[in-house]
């Protein structure tokens, strides 16, 4: 029967881990380490901007350490979504991140880039041959969405990462890749069959998100041809079934049907069972290869630039009739802006009131108990920074100042934490691109250069 | 009447990437699983009138091989673009938890 060990080390390079774990991990003899670098999660910015969430600092530390087990041990070592977005400005810093820690520590391999950022001429043509569908309720994909894109990548499955397996390469940083594909790429090279290479991907996908207590840190699979074997290697963690269970529902629309690049893993009939009181076993997955190889792209696009800031009330004569407050602040802000010469179609104005609907928005149905402070974050979207400054200066001045039936706070109504207060964000971007895409074949979209580290 | 936050050892809420908010609630032991599920308490319809949401933009599955039950609805607000006010999805649970459900405990 083959058998193949994978460690993760964190669910997010950058996020940690104990290196004692990766200690304890590494003596289990695992064929292959990585760890993820990115995802859509933190939203659209990351990808827009060209920048990663993670501090380079904290990737560096997690990089090096990985770096180092994988070099001693002589097994390959692959980074998913690099940099966070998997843009190929996010691949190029973490490559020279890579060679930064080799030159440091002396360490030598063969490394490849992936590449995940198909040039726009491809994406025309995938788009005019009707090679495109969206995904959500987005639109179909038109030409101007494409042009308008900041970032546009390409979402690689297995077979290019297997491919730059072959290929010699020790040390992989994908681009843009379905969080799963770099565990399923050295799985299926072992022979292993599609469905528990799926599976063991998924659990792998997060480090030790599958074990309690939570915490970033590492995850030990021990993958044969029917079943998985979980287990975290830091001993003050473990894997029951209901936390596997748990992770196995983690960011999928649907419990049971997981569309990935080549098909669908069905887990319908899973079975978790306990090994021992640190391992779970989980068998009965099953795969379905689609008719169609499809690859997700995601583009983000600039819809303006945001001002914000923060501040807070503890008026209990204001709080009391704060929504009225805040329909006369809209109509102040409106009023004022004009004056300054600010047309109104250049900017929004939202204004979150925590306390009251802060988190959940539209979506909140509790019924308002009057609480004693309230907080506000007021964010303003405009068609140039300058105009997002201008208009929250305004509103930032109007929300302390206004008057009030029955106001005794004369001199201001608002806390205000900082100063400065308004904080300029930059530009906002939106996800314009979530579509499926039929390339001509699996490689297609992401090229593989290799070089010596 | 026990609530969701009484029986349940998981009740959380994530992206399934940046258009749909899931929603999951979980149970280690396999009757109390049972018997929730034999209630019908929870169902499509509890969760578009929880989140104030068309009912047929609501999946609904529950998942016996994990004891499981997910709901997944479009998000009001894409993630991160201009007036969200939950990135990663990660707040939307709390109406779940204060759900009743008449077990004959």
């Amino acid at each position: 029967m083959n058998e193949i060990r994978m460690l993760s080390t964190s669910g997010i390079l950058g996020y940690g881990y104990a290196e004692d774990s990766l200690r304890r991990g590494m003596a289990r003899e695992p064929h292959i380490i990585g760890a993820d670098g990115g995802s859509t999660d933190p939203g659209p910015h990351y990808l827009g901007a060209g920048t990663s969430f993670c501090n380079r600092m904290a990737v560096k530390r997690d990089l090096k350490l990985m770096l180092q087990a994988a070099v001693a041990a002589r097994i390959p070592c692959i980074i998913g979504t690099a940099g966070g977005a998997g843009g190929e400005p996010h691949l190029q810093d973490t490559a020279a991140l890579v060679r930064e820690i080799a030159r440091e520590e002396g360490l030598s391999f063969p490394m490849a880039l992936i590449h995940a950022e198909p040039d726009r001429a491809t994406l025309h043509r995938m788009r005019e041959g009707g090679r495109t569908k969206p995904l959500a309720s987005l639109p179909e994909l038109d030409a101007a969405t494409i042009d308008r894109a900041e970032r546009i990548v390409a979402m690689m499955g297995p077979e290019p990462i297997a491919r730059a397996l072959d290929q010699g390469a020790q040390v992989i940083l994908c681009g843009r890749s379905s969080d799963p594909a770099q565990w399923v790429a050295p799985a299926l090279r072992a022979g292993i069959p599609p469905a528990p290479a799926w599976y063991a991907g998924k659990m792998l996908e997060c480090g030790a998100e599958p074990a309690v207590p939570k915490e970033p840190d590492c995850l030990l699979v021990t993958l044969r041809d029917d079943h998985l074997v979980c287990e975290p290697p830091n001993p003050i963690r473990r894997c029951t079934p209901l936390s596997v269970a748990n992770f196995a529902l983690h960011e999928n629309a649907s419990p049971i049907h997981h569309l990935e690049p080549g098909g669908m893993l069905d887990t319908e009939h899973v079975r978790f069972d306990p090994v021992s009181d640190r391992a779970v076993r989980v068998s009965g997955m099953t795969w379905t290869p689609a008719d169609t190889y499809t690859v997700k792209l995601e583009g983000v696009e600039r819809a303006g630039y945001r001002a914000i800031t923060l501040c807070g009330t503890r008026d209990p004569v204001l709080i009391g009739q704060i929504d009225d407050y805040l329909k006369g602040h809209r109509q102040r802000v409106e009023m004022k802006t004009q004056a300054i010469g600010i047309p109104g179609h250049a900017w929004q104005m939202k204004l979150r009131v925590y306390g009251q609907d802060g988190v959940m928005g539209a979506w909140e149905q509790a019924a308002t108990t009057a609480p004693h402070e309230l907080g506000f974050v007021v964010e303003v979207l405009a068609d140039s920074q300058e105009i997002a400054d201008g208009v929250l200066a305004v509103a930032r001045t109007s929300l302390l100042h206004a008057d009030f039936p029955g106001r005794l706070c004369r001199e201001g109504n608002m806390a205000f934490p900082f100063s400065p207060s308004d904080i300029p964000l930059g530009p906002l971007y939106r996800f314009s691109v979530f579509h499926l895409c039929v390339p001509d074949d699996p490689y297609a979209l992401f090229p593989i250069e290799h070089e010596r580290v | 009447m026990p609530r969701i936050r009484d029986i349940a050892q998981v009740c959380k809420s994530k992206n399934a990437g940046p258009f749909l908010v899931t929603i999951d609630v979980l149970f280690e032991d396999a009757s109390v699983y049972r018997q929730v599920k034999a209630t019908g308490v929870l169902n499509a319809a509890l969760f578009a009138r929880l989140y104030g949401v068309p009912e047929e933009k609501v999946l609904f599955t529950p998942y016996d091989a994990a004891l499981a039950f997910k709901a997944t609805l479009p998000r009001l607000v894409p993630a991160g673009d201009f007036g969200d006010t939950d990135v990663y999805g990660a707040q939307q649970h709390a109406p779940l938890l204060e759900v009743e459900v008449p077990l004959n405990a």
